[in-house]
C-alpha cells in the first residue's frame, strides 16, 4: 500500500515532470495563459500519459522483451503516444470546436512532449529489473503514469491562474508575457525542491 | 531483422485501423465554407459581432444564421466576397469611426493625486476617477489597449487618446472598455462633432474645464440648416443634418466643437 502511495505522493509533488525533472515545459508555457485551456490541456495530457503507460508496458513486456527488441523501446513507444495524441485530437475537434482552435499546435505538440514518452520509458527502467519484471509493475506504471498526468495538471493550473493575475500587474516592458512567465516558472520549482526531502 | 519489422509493422497496422475507427466514431461534417469565410474576415477575435471569435461568426454566416456584413472590422470589399461565398446580396452600411467625445486631458483640473493601477477601470472605481469633471477622459488609455488594430494611440500632450479613421474598424471594443462611456460611434464623413460630454452648467463646466461645452447657445442660433441644439447644456451636433459649414466651430469660445482639418469651410 505505501508503494502505491510513494509513487502518487512522489510524480504528483517530489518529481513533479515539470517542476523537478524539466519535462514537457513546451505546453506548459504555450497553454498556460487561461486556466480554462490549461485545464483541458492538463487532462489531455493526463488521458495520454495513462494510456501511453498501460500499452506501452504490454508491448514491452509482451512484445519487446520475448523476442530481445528493446532497441525498438523508444520507437514504438512514440508511436502508441502519436495514436493516443491524434485519438485525443479527434475527440476534442469533434466535442469542442473552440478549444480546438485555442490549443492550436499545441495539441499535436503533446506527441512529442517529453513528459509522456518520459513516462513511458521511467516506467520501464523502474518496474523492470534487467528484463525481469518485478511485482504489480503493471498497475505501478499505470499509477505513475495517471500521477504524473495529475502532476502535470497542477502545475500548469498553478502557472496559469499566477499568470492570469499577471495580466494585470505592472510588469516591466522587457519581462513581459514569456521572460516574466519563466521567472514564476523556476520560482515555482525553487519551492517545488522542498518536497524532496520528503520521506515516507 | 525480419522480426523487428514484422513488429512494427503491425503494430503500426493495429493503431491505424484503430484510429481509422475512432475517425468514423467521431466524424466531424465541417462546411467548407466556413474555410473559405473566415479567409475574408480579418482574424482580429475582436468579438464585436457576438461570436465567439471570427470562426465562430463564419460558422454562423455559412449556417445563414449572421449576416454577411454582421463584421464590423472587414472591409467592404471583404464583405463582398463573404457575400459571393454564400450567394447573397450585400447591403451596404455607412462606414463608422468611434470618436472621443471628451476635449479635457491635461487641461481638465484634478480634485486628488491618483496613485493606483494604472488603469481607467481602476481609477473610476476610486470616487469616479481623479479629474473634477464626472464626466470626462482619465487618460490612463484602457481603450488604446485595448484596440486591437493599433488604431488608438494617446497623445503626451494633451493626455488623450487619439484615433486614427483609418485604421478604426468600428468593432466597439474601446467603447465598452472605457469607464466613462465617452467614445461613441459616428459616421467617417461627420466631422464636426461637439468634444464634452458633460452636462454640468456652464459656470461650473468653466471651473473644471477650460475645453468643455458651456451651453451657450451661440452654435445653435448660427447653425443655418438647424443641426446643432443644446439640451442640458449640452451642444450636439445632429449628423443627418449636418452640412459641414463650419459656422458654428467659428463661434465657439470654448472651441470645443471639434473641427478636422479636412472639413471644407472650416480653418484651423
Amino acid at each position: 500500500m505505501t508503494q502505491y502511495l510513494m509513487i502518487i505522493i512522489g510524480a504528483i509533488f517530489i518529481n513533479n515532470f515539470i517542476f523537478t525533472r524539466f519535462l514537457g515545459l513546451c505546453p506548459f508555457i504555450g497553454v498556460s495563459k487561461e486556466t480554462k485551456p490549461a485545464l483541458s490541456m492538463g487532462l489531455a495530457v493526463t488521458f495520454v500519459m495513462t494510456m501511453a503507460s498501460l500499452i506501452t508496458w504490454l508491448i514491452y513486456r509482451f512484445i519487446l522483451i520475448p523476442y530481445n527488441l528493446l532497441y525498438l523501446r523508444t520507437i514504438s513507444f512514440i508511436l502508441v503516444i502519436a495514436t493516443f495524441v491524434q485519438l485525443v485530437e479527434i475527440f476534442i475537434h469533434k466535442v469542442s470546436p473552440t478549444l480546438f482552435r485555442a490549443f492550436g499546435i499545441y495539441l499535436p505538440l503533446i506527441t512529442t512532449n517529453c513528459a509522456v514518452l518520459g513516462v513511458a520509458l521511467l516506467n520501464s527502467e523502474m518496474f523492470f529489473k534487467e528484463k525481469e519484471v518485478l511485482t504489480n509493475s503493471f498497475s505501478f506504471s499505470i499509477l505513475q503514469g495517471f500521477s504524473a498526468g495529475l502532476g502535470f495538471t497542477l502545475a500548469i493550473l498553478l502557472m496559469s491562474g499566477i499568470r492570469e493575475r499577471l495580466e494585470m500587474a505592472e510588469v516591466p516592458q522587457a519581462l513581459k508575457n514569456i521572460p516574466i512567465a519563466f521567472i514564476v516558472a523556476s520560482l515555482m520549482s525553487i519551492a517545488f525542491l522542498g518536497f524532496v526531502g520528503f520521506k515516507l | 531483422m525480419l522480426i523487428p519489422i514484422l513488429t512494427l509493422g503491425i503494430l503500426g497496422l493495429l493503431f491505424g485501423i484503430g484510429l481509422g475507427l475512432a475517425f468514423k466514431v467521431f466524424k466531424l461534417e465541417e462546411d467548407p465554407r466556413v474555410g473559405k469565410i473566415l479567409e475574408f474576415l480579418p482574424g482580429a477575435n475582436c468579438g464585436a459581432c457576438g461570436y465567439a471569435g471570427c470562426f465562430g461568426l463564419a460558422q454562423a454566416i455559412a449556417e445563414g444564421k449572421a449576416l454577411p456584413s454582421t463584421c464590423a472590422p472587414a472591409s467592404i470589399e471583404e464583405r463582398k466576397k463573404i457575400a459571393e461565398i454564400i450567394g447573397k446580396e450585400l447591403e451596404e452600411k455607412t462606414k463608422l469611426v468611434a470618436t472621443l467625445i471628451c476635449n479635457g486631458g491635461c487641461i481638465a483640473v484634478d480634485k486628488f493625486i491618483y496613485q493606483g493601477i494604472n488603469s481607467c477601470m481602476a481609477a473610476n472605481l476610486l470616487f469616479g476617477g481623479q479629474k473634477t469633471c464626472p464626466y470626462g477622459c482619465l487618460g490612463f488609455g484602457d481603450c488604446v489597449n485595448v484596440c486591437p488594430f493599433g488604431a488608438m494611440y494617446m497623445d503626451e500632450k494633451t493626455n488623450l487618446p487619439v484615433i486614427i479613421e483609418e485604421k478604426c474598424t468600428a468593432c466597439g471594443l474601446c467603447i465598452k472598455a472605457c469607464p466613462k462611456n465617452i467614445l461613441t460611434l459616428r459616421p467617417i464623413k461627420n466631422k464636426v462633432y461637439v468634444m464634452c460630454n458633460s452636462t454640468d452648467k456652464g459656470a461650473l463646466v468653466t471651473k473644471y474645464c477650460k475645453n468643455g461645452c458651456i451651453g451657450c447657445f451661440k452654435c445653435e442660433k448660427v447653425c443655418p440648416s438647424d443641426a446643432i441644439h443644446v439640451k442640458n447644456n449640452l451642444a450636439k451636433v445632429d449628423y443627418e443634418k449636418c452640412t459641414l459649414c463650419g459656422e458654428c466651430v467659428k463661434v465657439c469660445p470654448t472651441k470645443v466643437i471639434h473641427p478636422l482639418s479636412s472639413t471644407p469651410g472650416v480653418e484651423e
